[in-house]
């Protein structure tokens, strides 16, 4: 799962033990072969119109044949975890895949808490579906490195490829990145998101083949390199089926106007810079961003804004009464110059905004939102001591007037238990609730107590919660709600936190669906680890770091649990015998320890 | 009505000192971020008062925590767009020409090294060897044979320290000394 998506998580369709039963049991009519092909025609027509993961997992399991089927007719892969299964097992098992989805490295990974060149490489993969899966038409990757040559793989060996989607990936450069444009002519979907785009001085836009394009979505707002604006024009002029554009920051104000009125049915914009290029002089005949914006009478999705002048705000007037999305978290914005647009945004369902809006401008947001459903607010400055501009305040206010929350993600200096457990109450839909107190360690500012009450009546009043992320001063009381009323918790982020070894008893106890849990900086020790050890295998991954773990411990869980991959890392100038495990990461998997560990890790 | 806070009543404000030393809005802009903002007149005053009060901070205040890696969790590419402006303002310079009258070649400084009008003059001193006079609102420089001007963003010839810093360095286009005779007709027209 993602920070971005909260799909329900199935059963594991990658641990082959469990569905080995299956195997053994036989299917019906075991006489002739006519029945049996019958059946499994049948089968294979019903199951075609299964598409939840969920649902296909369990099918697989019913008997051998429904296996099989379920195997011929699976078209979309999702594989959590890159290293669970290998290339080869997967090919063996599915026979007609057209979409994978494949994840990487550990989220804690995306804040430098791992060295570079860890792993996930897309390589393998791109090799193994060439092969058994010419057909393949849609990739997403999620924080996996990919190359330039697995770029042009994808351009060369798929004929009819139609879809790549990279988030938080890295590897690759705008010299990859022309190649695969230019040779996917079926192309429809290229977003590039957070991801980490070398600029190989490559006009990449260019190599998009003449004629009439496919594109639906072109997303580059993350590539950080001047784009060919002509280029893009033209192109843009000649992608009749474009709904989602999302520019980078060398766009000006200016080109995006030239970009909108050539194509007003765009659904989402990202609108880049949202300032003049420098060339323009404060004279110029400026063009009508107002009017520009009217034309998209389609557009529900909008963001970028990344080097702001506010005085160009009113432009989007327009467009607001009919956005659900909007994502300012570019905009170092007050909140003076937030609510002339955010008063208009009455169907706004998901907001990501920066703290420079103050609780004033949350203030706003929760007068006029009442359809919000996930929050964002980022720090404009990211640091521990820097001066907070939301607080406990903001909070009340959107669980106050946004009763329909079901996702936040919340930055703040200082916060009081009081808020939180207002939130708990007024927002009782909440899924997904992450609150990051920056200094650490922090208690209530009010009271000086520490934030387990707080968290707790998170975790006993929002009963759909199903990932939390705490922060603040905490105390094992904390984990100790957290085990007893978070059972259907999935994700669990913890930071800073916890006394003794108890706390992480707690959760590993209670917590039977948890998936995902990732620790750093908190004082759990080996003793914890052994009390997960009735869970692990249903758990996606584990992540410690800078906790009170050592070796041995690890060790221990590596010699009880065969399918687990216990690693340890270490930074790149630790000793090789440190009796600590600075970075302990360990997750299930079918294949045992990967073949391509770089020096700084162990596998136990 | 928010429009109050904008004016900055505390910039037009009569006083002794030069224009540009308050100590108070240097405290209040501290807490203010900076908004690398071309254009909003009314927040060049916060923008550059931060800008001048980081360097000031970091001297003065007591040294802040060392920072923790990976926290507070803020993926790299966020971290460095917000950082990108900052730092691209922050290394950027403000060079501007000043020449001086009589002298044979100009020379070149950086406005963004100076935090007020104080430092700027005193540098503008110590660069040309001379003496500046004492400031004030209604006469100009007094008891000086020369006057520091500047030409600003139109072309206008105006006297040094009569709009407040942060207006001053985001509309000077470049510098001159002035023989004091020839500047007897220059004064603040606001």
């Amino acid at each position: 799962m993602s920070e971005d998506d909260e799909r329900q998580q199935s059963p594991p369709s990658d641990l082959d033990f469990v569905s080995t039963k299956a195997r053994n049991c036989n299917a019906t009519g075991s006489g002739s072969a006519y029945p049996d092909q019958v059946l499994n025609n049948v089968l294979e027509n019903v199951l075609h119109f299964l598409t939840s993961k969920r649902d296909r997992n369990a099918a697989s399991l019913v008997c051998k044949s429904w296996y099989r089927v379920e195997a011929l007719t699976r078209s979309e892969l999702l594989i959590g975890n890159c290293y669970a299964v290998s290339p080869a097992r997967v090919t063996a098992r599915f026979a007609r895949v057209r979409a994978l989805h494949l994840k990487g490295k550990p989220r804690f990974a995306d804040f430098n808490l791992m060295p570079p060149d860890w792993g996930a490489h897309f390589n393998p993969w791109a090799l193994a579906m060439a092969k058994a899966y010419p057909w393949l038409e849609k990739v997403h990757l999620k924080r996996m490195s990919v190359t330039d040559d697995d770029l042009v793989t994808l351009a060369e060996l798929f004929l009819g490829f139609k879809e790549l989607s990279l988030v938080c990936c890295d590897g690759f450069g705008t010299g990859g990145l022309a190649i695969f444009v230019n040779k996917c002519r079926q192309l429809k979907v290229l977003d590039l998101i957070d991801s980490e785009v070398t600029d190989d001085d490559t006009d990449w836009i260019s190599c998009f083949p003449e004629g009439e394009s496919h594109l639906e979505s072109l997303i580059f707002d993350c590539v950080e390199c001047h784009v060919n604006f002509e280029a893009l024009e033209r192109l843009v002029a000649r992608s009749p089926s474009l709904k989602k554009l999302r520019l980078n920051r060398y766009v000006s104000i200016e080109q995006l106007y030239r970009l909108m009125i050539r194509a007003p049915q765009l659904t989402h914009l990202g609108t880049g810079s949202f300032s003049p290029s420098e060339i323009a002089g404060q004279g110029d005949q400026e063009p009508d961003y107002v009017n520009a914006f009217a034309a998209c009478k389609s557009l529900v999705c909008l963001s970028g804004f990344r080097e702001i002048i506010p005085d160009y705000l009113p432009a989007i007037y327009p467009v607001c009464a009919n956005l659900t999305s909007l994502n300012f978290s570019y905009a170092n914005i007050t909140a003076e110059q937030l609510k002339p647009i955010i008063s208009k945004c009455h169907k706004l369902e998901v907001f990501w905004v920066l703290d420079s809006i103050c609780d004033e401008g949350l203030q706003a947001v929760a007068v006029t939102c009442k359809e919000l459903r996930e929050l964002r607010v980022f720090p404009v400055d990211a640091r521990e001591d820097s001066d907070g501009l939301v607080s406990d305040v903001g909070l009340r206010a959107i669980s106050e007037g946004c009763r329909k929350l079901q996702s936040i993600l919340y930055f703040c200096q200082q916060m009081t238990n009081a808020a939180v457990i207002a939130m708990s109450k007024n927002c009782p839909d909440l899924v997904v609730f992450r609150l990051c107190i920056m200094g650490r360690r922090r208690a209530d500012h009010v009271t000086g107590e520490p934030m387990d009450d707080g968290f707790g009546a998170i975790v006993m009043n929002c009963k759909k919660l199903t990932r939390l992320a705490v922060s603040g001063l905490l105390t094992d009381k904390a984990f100790d709600y957290i085990g007893r009323h978070g059972k259907l918790i999935r994700t669990l982020s913890v930071a800073f936190a916890g006394d003794s070894d108890i706390g992480l008893k707690y959760v590993l106890e209670g917590c039977p669906q948890l998936q995902k849990l990732e620790i750093r900086d908190s004082p759990f020790g080996d003793a914890a680890l052994r009390s997960g050890l009735h869970h692990y295998y249903n758990m996606r991954f584990l992540w410690m770091s800078s906790c009170s773990l050592t070796r041995h411990g690890c060790q221990e869980i590596a010699h009880a649990m065969p399918h687990l991959v216990v690693e340890v890392i270490r930074s790149a100038d630790e000793e090789e015998m440190d009796t600590a495990a600075e970075i302990l990461y360990m997750y299930r998997s079918l294949e045992g320890p990967r073949t391509d560990v770089p020096k700084f890790v162990t596998i136990l | 009505m928010a429009f109050e806070k904008d004016f900055n009543l505390d910039a037009t404000e009569l006083r002794l000192g030069l224009p540009g030393t308050s100590e108070e809005s240097e405290k209040q802009a501290s807490t203010t971020l900076r908004i690398s903002n071309k254009r909003a007149m009314t927040d060049m005053n916060e923008d550059s008062s931060v800008a001048a009060d980081k360097k000031c901070d970091q001297e003065t205040a007591p040294p802040t925590k060392a920072q923790v890696v990976g926290w507070p969790p803020i993926r790299s590419y966020r971290k460095n767009s917000l950082q990108t402006k900052k730092t691209e303002a922050e290394t950027c310079g403000m060079y501007v020409k000043v020449s001086m009258d009589g002298a044979p070649y100009l020379r070149k400084i950086d406005l963004k090294m100076y935090k007020g009008y104080p430092e700027l003059l005193k540098a503008l001193e110590d660069m040309f060897k001379f003496k500046v006079g004492k400031y004030s609102e209604r006469e100009g420089y007094n008891g000086s044979e020369f006057v520091p001007t500047y030409e600003d963003k139109d072309g206008d010839l105006m006297l040094v320290g009569d709009v407040p810093w942060g207006m001053f360095i985001n509309s000077c286009k470049r510098l001159r000394i002035m023989k004091g005779s020839e500047a007897r007709g220059l004064r603040c027209v606001v």
